[in-house]
C-alpha cells in the first residue's frame, strides 16, 4: 500500500511539476515586454486585484516580472544543472575506469573546485566572461558537478567488481561495450536523481549571483534582481517586492526538491529520507 | 512431598515475535520464540544450550526488556513471584539482573575500559573492580585502555567483571567463555559457581556444552525458539540413555568426544515453523501426531520434556 | 600517543603539499580568468584617477601587471610579487589589498565565527533531539524544517529578517558593523555584537541543517549499536546513554564536519554581508567584482581558498585523531 501511495505521490508531483514548470515557462515567454513596462503613475502600489504582487518603484507589475524571472531562472537552472550532471557523469566514469594517475588527478581537481567558495568562483568566472547570462551559466555548471561525480565514481567502482562485468570481460567484451551495456543503464537513475537534486541548487545560485549583480543585466526580470532592487525600498516599508517574489521562488524550489526526494526514494529506497 | 524450592525466575508460554516489512509492502509477524519455559532457582546455574538461531540470546533481551521496538512479547515472565512488567524490568536491570554480553562490540569504542566497567552508578565501585581485574589477570593499565586495544579474551574478562561488580541476584551470561584460554574460562565459570553458591542465580547461555555441564546444575536445551528439555546436568554427563528428548540425545551425539554424529536436516527458520512439534521434521521417532499437534511439557524423572514419547 | 602524533604529522605534511598545489592552481586559474576579462586592470586603474596620475605612477602600475609581456611571464611576475606579500593596490579603495583584506577579514571573522558557533550549537542540539526522538513527531517536524531551510535562499531569508526585526519591530539596526557616524575607537564591543546578531543568525541558518541531519544520523547509528544495548541492559536511561555514549561518539565527527564546511560558510557570508551592508570580505569581493577591482578580487579569491584549506586541514587532523579507534574496532 505504502509503495503504491509513493508512486501515486510521485506521479502527482511530476505532473504538478510539469504543469507549474511549463506554465511558468510559457507565461514567461508569452507575456509581452510591454505589459511589464509600467508607468510612474502606478508606482509602488501594494498588492491589489489588478496587481496581485503589487508594483515596483518604476510601476512595473511584480507578478509578471516574477513569472518572467522564474522562467529565466528555470532555463538557467536546467541548462546549468544539465551540463553539470553530464560533466559529473564523464568525470565520475573517468575517475573510476581510468588509471590510478587519472583518479588522483580528478580527486585533486575536485579538491580544487571545492577549495574555492562557490560564490567566489562564480563571481570570478562571471567577471571573466563580462558578466551576463553566459558567465552565469558557465559559473554554475562549473561548480555543481563535484558531489555527483564522487557518487558516480563510487557507483562505477562497485559495478565493476560485480560478477557479470567480470564475466563480460572474460568473454572478451571491450571496455566500451561494458560501459554502454552494463554501466550506463545502472548509472542512469543515479544520474537523473542527481540532476533533479542539483536543479534547485542551480536555481538558488542563479538567484544569489543575480542578487549580487553578477548575473543577468539589471533590465532583465530575474528574481535575484527584483530582490536586489527591493533592498533599496525595504527601509521605506515596501515589503511586497521582497516578500512575494522571494516566496514564489522558495515554493518553486521546494517543489523541485520534493520531486527529487521522491525520485530518489523510488530508485534507491535505502537512501530515502523516510 | 517436599516443599517446592523458592523460584527466582519463572518463564512459561513465552513467545517473542518481530514485526517485519516484506519489501516495504507486507507486514509480517516473525515468531522467533514460541512456548518457551524456563525456571531458575536461587543458588543454581542453569545452562541454556542450543545451536545459533534457537533463540538463546533473544531470551536474555526479553528478560531484561531490551528487545527492539518492533518486538512483541507474550507469556508469563515472573521474577521473585511478581510479574516482570516493562517498568519493573527497567528498575531491575543492571541492579538485580545483570547481563554479560557476547563480544567486545558491546563496549563503547571511545570510552576507557575502567570507566565502562565501573558503570554509570555512583559511587563508582572502582576498588572492587581493581580486585576483580587482578583476579582475572588483567594488568593494572587495562583500565586505561580503549576496547580496541584489548584482546578478545581480555575484553570478555572485562565484560564478565561488569556483571560481577553488581549485586545482581540473577546474572545472564551470553556466551561468556569463547576466546578465553581454558584457564581463564575455568576461572570465569568458577566465579559464576561462587556467585551461585552465595545464593545468586546464573543463566549461562553457551555453545561450550561440555564446560557448561561441568559447572551447571541444570541444562535447558533450546530448539527453534522453544525449550525441548530441561534436565539435571548429571544426565548430560551420563549420556543419551539418561536424556529425555530426541534432540538432546542428538546434541549429545554430535559432540566431538561422543563420535561427532550430526543429525541430518536444519533447524526451522522463524516464519516457516512446522505446525506440530518443531523438531518433528528431523526426528527419527516421529509419529503422525507429532506433525500436527504441539506436544505439551511433561515432567519426567526430575526433568521436563516437550515430547509425547520422551521417558 | 606517539603513534597518534606521528600520524597527525603525516596528515599535516600530505595535506600541506596538497594545499600548496591547490593554492598555486587557484592563483593560476584566477589570474587566467581575470586576464580573459574584457576589463583591463591598468586602464581601469588609470581611469579611476582621471588625469591626476603621474607618468611614474603609471609606469609602476604597468610594471606590476607586466603590461605588454606574454601571459605566462605576467603570471610569474605577479606570483613572485604575491609571494613577497605584495598583492597590489585596490583601485576601489586606493590602498594596498593586503591591508584591506586584513582589516575586513577581522570583521568577517567575527561574523563567520558567531554564525559558525551558532550553527554548530543549534545544529548539534537539534540533531540530538531528532536522533533521540527518531520517527516521532519532534523528529519529523525538525527534519521537515531542515530540508525546507536548504531550499530557502540565504539572502532572501536575510531580507525577511531585516524587514521583520529591523524595519517593522525595530529591534535591530538595518545593517553595518557599527553605528553610523562613530569612529572605530568609539564603538563598543556591545554595539558590534548588537549589529552582528541578525547577519550571524541568517548565516547560521544557511548551514545548521546540514550538521543537524548529520548528527541525527550518527546518533541513530550509535543508539542502534550493541554497546548502547548493553548500556540499556545495565540500567542506563536514555539521557544517561546520550550523555555517556552518544555525545562521546558523535561530538568529534560533528566538529570535524563543521571545519569541513568553511567553503559554504564563506560563500554564505558574501550574501549575508551584502544584505546587511556589513563591511567584511564578502561585501568587498562583490564590490571588487562589480567595479573591476582586479587586485582585490584576486586577493580575496586566494584568501578565501586559504581559509577553506585551513578548515579542511583541521578537519583532516581531527579525522586522524578519531580514525584509528574506529578503524581498529571495525576490523
Amino acid at each position: 500500500m505504502r509503495s503504491l501511495n509513493r508512486r501515486k505521490k510521485l506521479l502527482l508531483l511530476t505532473v504538478g511539476m510539469g504543469v507549474v514548470f511549463f506554465g511558468i515557462y510559457g507565461l514567461g515567454i508569452l507575456i509581452p515586454e510591454e505589459w511589464v513596462a509600467g508607468s510612474f503613475l502606478s508606482a509602488r502600489q501594494p498588492p491589489s486585484l489588478a496587481h496581485p504582487f503589487g508594483t515596483d518603484a518604476l510601476g512595473r507589475d511584480l507578478l509578471l516580472r516574477t513569472l518572467k524571472g522564474l522562467s529565466v531562472s528555470t532555463t538557467v537552472g536546467l541548462i546549468a544543472s544539465g551540463v553539470s550532471a553530464v560533466i559529473a557523469l564523464l568525470v565520475g566514469i573517468a575517475a573510476a575506469t581510468g588509471s590510478r594517475w587519472m583518479d588522483g588527478a580528478i580527486s585533486w581537481l575536485i579538491d580544487l573546485v571545492m577549495g574555492v567558495p562557490h560564490t567566489i568562483l562564480i563571481i570570478l568566472i562571471s567577471f571573466a566572461m563580462g558578466r551576463g547570462l553566459k558567465g552565469l551559466l558557465v559559473g554554475i555548471a562549473a561548480t555543481h558537478w563535484c558531489s555527483l561525480a564522487r557518487l558516480i565514481r563510487g557507483e562505477v567502482l562497485q559495478l565493476r567488481s560485480q560478477q557479470y562485468v567480470a564475466v563480460s570481460r572474460k568473454l572478451g567484451k571491450s571496455s566500451g561495450w561494458i560501459l554502454i551495456y552494463h554501466l550506463l543503464p545502472h548509472l542512469l537513475p543515479q544520474f537523473f536523481v542527481g540532476l533533479v537534486l542539483m536543479f534547485p541548487h542551480a536555481i538558488l545560485h542563479e538567484a544569489a549571483i543575480s542578487f549580487l549583480g553578477f548575473g543577468l543585466p539589471p533590465e532583465q526580470p530575474a528574481i535575484g534582481i527584483i530582490l536586489s532592487e527591493s533592498m533599496g525600498y525595504l527601509s521605506a516599508g515596501l515589503w511586497w517586492p521582497a516578500v512575494l517574489p522571494g516566496l514564489t521562488l522558495v515554493l518553486l524550489v521546494l517543489l523541485v526538491d520534493n520531486l527529487g526526494e521522491q525520485l530518489q526514494s523510488l530508485f534507491d529506497p535505502s537512501s530515502a529520507q523516510e | 512431598m517436599e516443599q517446592k524450592k523458592e523460584t527466582l525466575l519463572e518463564i512459561h508460554n513465552l513467545s517473542v515475535s518481530f514485526r517485519m516489512y516484506d519489501h516495504g509492502l507486507k507486514q509480517q509477524d516473525l515468531q522467533v520464540i514460541s512456548d518457551l519455559y524456563l525456571t531458575v532457582h536461587p543458588g543454581e546455574i542453569v545452562a541454556v544450550a542450543g545451536s545459533s538461531g534457537s533463540g538463546k540470546s533473544l531470551l536474555a533481551s526479553a528478560i531484561l526488556g531490551i528487545l527492539p521496538g518492533n518486538a512483541t512479547v507474550r507469556g508469563h515472565l515472573h521474577y521473585q513471584g511478581q510479574e516482570l512488567t516493562p517498568e519493573r524490568q527497567k528498575a531491575l536491570r543492571g541492579k538485580e539482573i545483570a547481563l554479560v554480553p557476547q563480544s567486545v562490540a558491546y563496549l563503547d569504542p571511545l570510552m576507557k575500559v575502567g570507566a565502562q566497567a565501573d558503570g554509570h552508578e555512583r559511587p563508582r565501585p572502582t576498588k572492587k573492580r581493581r580486585q576483580l581485574f587482578q583476579r582475572f589477570g588483567l594488568p593494572e593499565e587495562t583500565a586505561r585502555r580503549y576496547p580496541f586495544q584489548l584482546s578478545g579474551g581480555m575484553a570478555r574478562r572485562v565484560l564478565v567483571s561488569t556483571a560481577l561488580l553488581t549485586e545482581a541476584k540473577l546474572v545472564i551470561a551470553d556466551e561468556p567463555t569463547p576466546g578465553m584460554g581454558l584457564a581463564q574460562a575455568l576461572e570465569a565459570l568458577r566465579m559464576f559457581r561462587e556467585m551461585a553458591d552465595e545464593g545468586r542465580a546464573v543463566i549461562l547461555i553457551t555453545h561450550d556444552i561440555d564446560l557448561a555441564f561441568e559447572f551447571a546444575d541444570r541444562v535447558a536445551v533450546f530448539y527453534g525458539g522453544t525449550t525441548v528439555e530441561t534436565a539435571p546436568a548429571s544426565d548430560f554427563k551420563e549420556g543419551p540413555s539418561a536424556l529425555r528428548h530426541p534432540y538432546s540425545k542428538a546434541l549429545w551425539s554430535a559432540l566431538p568426544q561422543n563420535g561427532f554424529h550430526p543429525i541430518p536436516g536444519f533447524q526451522p527458520y522463524a516464519g516457516s515453523l512446522p505446525r506440530g512439534c518443531l523438531f518433528a521434521p528431523r526426528c527419527p521417532d516421529k509419529t503422525p501426531q507429532c506433525m500436527t499437534d504441539v506436544p505439551p511439557v511433561r515432567e519426567v524423572r526430575g526433568g521436563e520434556v516437550r515430547c509425547y514419547y520422551g521417558s | 600517543m606517539k603513534g597518534t602524533l606521528g600520524r597527525l604529522a603525516r596528515i599535516f605534511l600530505t595535506y600541506s603539499v596538497k594545499m600548496i598545489t591547490v593554492l598555486l592552481a587557484v592563483s593560476a586559474l584566477s589570474f587566467a580568468l581575470v586576464s580573459q576579462s574584457p576589463v583591463d586592470p591598468v586602464q581601469q586603474y588609470i581611469l579611476g584617477f582621471g588625469t591626476a596620475i603621474s607618468p611614474a605612477q603609471r609606469a609602476q602600475i604597468e610594471d606590476y601587471w607586466g603590461v605588454n609581456k606574454p601571459p605566462v611571464e605576467r603570471y610569474l611576475h605577479w606570483l613572485s610579487e604575491l609571494l613577497q606579500g605584495n598583492l597590489g593596490e585596490s583601485l576601489l579603495y586606493r590602498r594596498p589589498v593586503a591591508d584591506i583584506i586584513g582589516e575586513r577579514f577581522l570583521n568577517s571573522l567575527g561574523l563567520m565565527l558567531c554564525a559558525w558557533i551558532l550553527a554548530g550549537v543549534i545544529g548539534f542540539t537539534l540533531g540530538c533531539v531528532m536522533g533521540m526522538y527518531r520517527d516521532h513527531w519532534p523528529d519529523k517536524l525538525l527534519r521537515r524544517m531542515c530540508y525546507s531551510l536548504s531550499s530557502i535562499p540565504t539572502f532572501w531569508l536575510g531580507l525577511m529578517f531585516l524587514l521583520m526585526f529591523a524595519v517593522w519591530l525595530r529591534w535591530f539596526p538595518i545593517g553595518f558593523s557599527s553605528p553610523v557616524g562613530l569612529l572605530d575607537e568609539e564603538v563598543t564591543i556591545g554595539q558590534k555584537l548588537y549589529h552582528l546578531i541578525l547577519p550571524a543568525f541568517t548565516l547560521s541558518l544557511a548551514s545548521f541543517a546540514n550538521i543537524a541531519l548529520h548528527t541525527r544520523q550518527k546518533l541513530a547509528d550509535v543508539l542502534n549499536s550493541e554497546y548502547v544495548l548493553f548500556a540499556r541492559a545495565r540500567g542506563e536511561g536514555q539521557w544517561t546513554i546520550l550523555r555517556r555514549h552518544g555525545l562521546r561518539n558523535i561530538l568529534l565527527p560533528a566538529i570535524t564536519l563543521q571545519f569541513a564546511s568553511f567553503a559554504e560558510l564563506f560563500g554564505g557570508s558574501v550574501l549575508a554581508e551584502n544584505v546587511f551592508s556589513y563591511p567584511g570580505l564578502g561585501s568587498a569581493v562583490s564590490a571588487a567584482g562589480l567595479n573591476s577591482d582586479v587586485p582585490l578580487l584576486l586577493g580575496v579569491t586566494l584568501f578565501s581558498t586559504l581559509f577553506v584549506c585551513v578548515g579542511n586541514m583541521t578537519a583532516n587532523l581531527l579525522y586522524g585523531i578519531i580514525d584509528p579507534q574506529i578503524r581498529e574496532v571495525g576490523a
